[in-house]
């Protein structure tokens, strides 16, 4: 679809936008309606909407498929990783104000926010991922390319 | 009739006439188009209910990635179904009637809509609300109950710990605003944390399943 002018200069418009929102759903998840998963769909939108216009080769050029694969997995170790520091801080798995043990007040919103990283992280991945595989062409593709195997 | 009501009900009548129509039209294009209309509808009855996390949620993955997905799931079926189905299914219509009878018998002992006095307001609720579902005593969240008693209010920036000043209690005293996130990340955080596994092991799946196929293919 590349060759749609109209379509380009939209999604042109429209990409950075998309992105920033993601961010905030992400960053603001404990504050407003929203959080790592709504937030994470968000941000995959935009790199969706950027491989149905430009193809799913651009999007591999810039990032390859392994990539989103080792983002989605640090993402759920970002989640686990946080109930095990608290475990390791003195208190029980995922009792964020173990966190900052001196004052729990901060540590909960810390390990939410922490969590919902994770949570966004994994889920934006998973849906690029998952768009990837879906749209994968059946038949012999020149365009597919080897950066996966 | 309150006005709430009056949206409650076409709303639903909307989603139930979108249902019908998706699971009935024979073009899948038009299926996928209609489900996805079907989210979004959804999605506006769960923000006449006040669930917004759940309508954003609803909009996001409902009417927005489930339809591109669905999409591009057709690239490879084809647009149209096969064969024309059988219209009407006895025994199938006999088991979802018996199945939806009872359910709207079990619905009967549920309080009336909108109820303030129901068991889900007054129960856990009011604990969830407080965010204090968790806290175990001679853990730190005694330690944050007591801030939490001296600063009184949730939203007023206070000092009320001694004189360090790493002490003080930030804006929310130790609340965290959005409740429903509070609650999916602390009381439910096993929950979300096993959601998120669930959800990469669903993109590992997918890229083993259909990677392989395609070395097949070849």
């Amino acid at each position: 679809m590349k060759e749609q002018l109209v379509l380009r200069v939209v999604a042109k418009c429209l990409i950075p936008p998309i992105l920033i929102f993601g961010c905030y759903i992400i960053t603001h998840g404990e504050l407003s309606p929203g959080g790592g998963f709504q937030g994470g769909i968000v941000l995959a939108s935009a790199f969706i909407l950027h491989a149905l216009i430009h193809g799913r080769a651009t999007l591999h050029q810039a990032f390859p498929r392994n990539l989103w694969a080792t983002i989605a997995t640090i993402g759920a170790l970002i989640f686990a990783g946080v109930g095990t520091y608290s475990l390791l801080r003195g208190g029980q798995f995922l009792d964020y104000g173990w966190i900052v043990p001196s004052h729990p007040a901060k540590g909960e919103p810390w390990g939410m926010t922490l969590v919902e990283y994770g949570v966004g992280l994994t889920v934006c991945s998973v849906m690029v991922l998952i768009y990837d595989m879906i749209s994968e062409p059946a038949e012999d593709d020149p365009t597919v390319d080897e950066d996966s195997a | 009739m309150s006005e709430q009501l009056l949206v409650d009900i076409g709303l639903l009548t909307l989603v139930t006439a979108l249902a019908i129509a998706a699971i009935e039209v024979r073009s899948l294009f038009g299926a996928a188009m209609l489900a996805g209309v079907y989210s979004l509808v959804m999605a506006l009855e769960w923000t006449t209910l006040h669930a917004i996390d759940v309508a954003f949620t609803e909009a996001a993955v409902g009417a927005g990635i489930s339809t591109v997905l669905l999409i591009g799931a057709l690239v490879h079926v084809g647009r149209d179904e096969k064969k024309p189905r059988r219209r009407v299914d006895l025994r199938g219509l006999v088991v979802v009637g018996i199945t939806g009878a009872f359910l709207v018998y079990g619905t009967l002992d549920m309080p009336a809509f909108g109820d303030p006095q129901a068991p889900v307001h007054t129960h856990r609720a009011v604990r969830l609300v407080e965010q204090q579902v968790g806290k175990l005593p001679g853990g730190p969240g005694e330690r944050h109950a007591a801030v939490e008693n001296a600063a009184d209010t949730a939203f007023e920036p206070t000092s009320v710990v001694g004189s360090d000043p790493l002490d003080l209690v930030d804006d929310f005293a130790g609340h965290v605003p959005n409740m429903v996130t509070s609650v999916l990340a602390t009381y439910r955080g096993y929950d979300t944390m096993f959601e998120t596994v669930v959800i990469l092991i669903a993109g590992m799946s997918m890229m083993l399943l259909l990677q392989r196929r395609r070395k097949d293919v070849r």
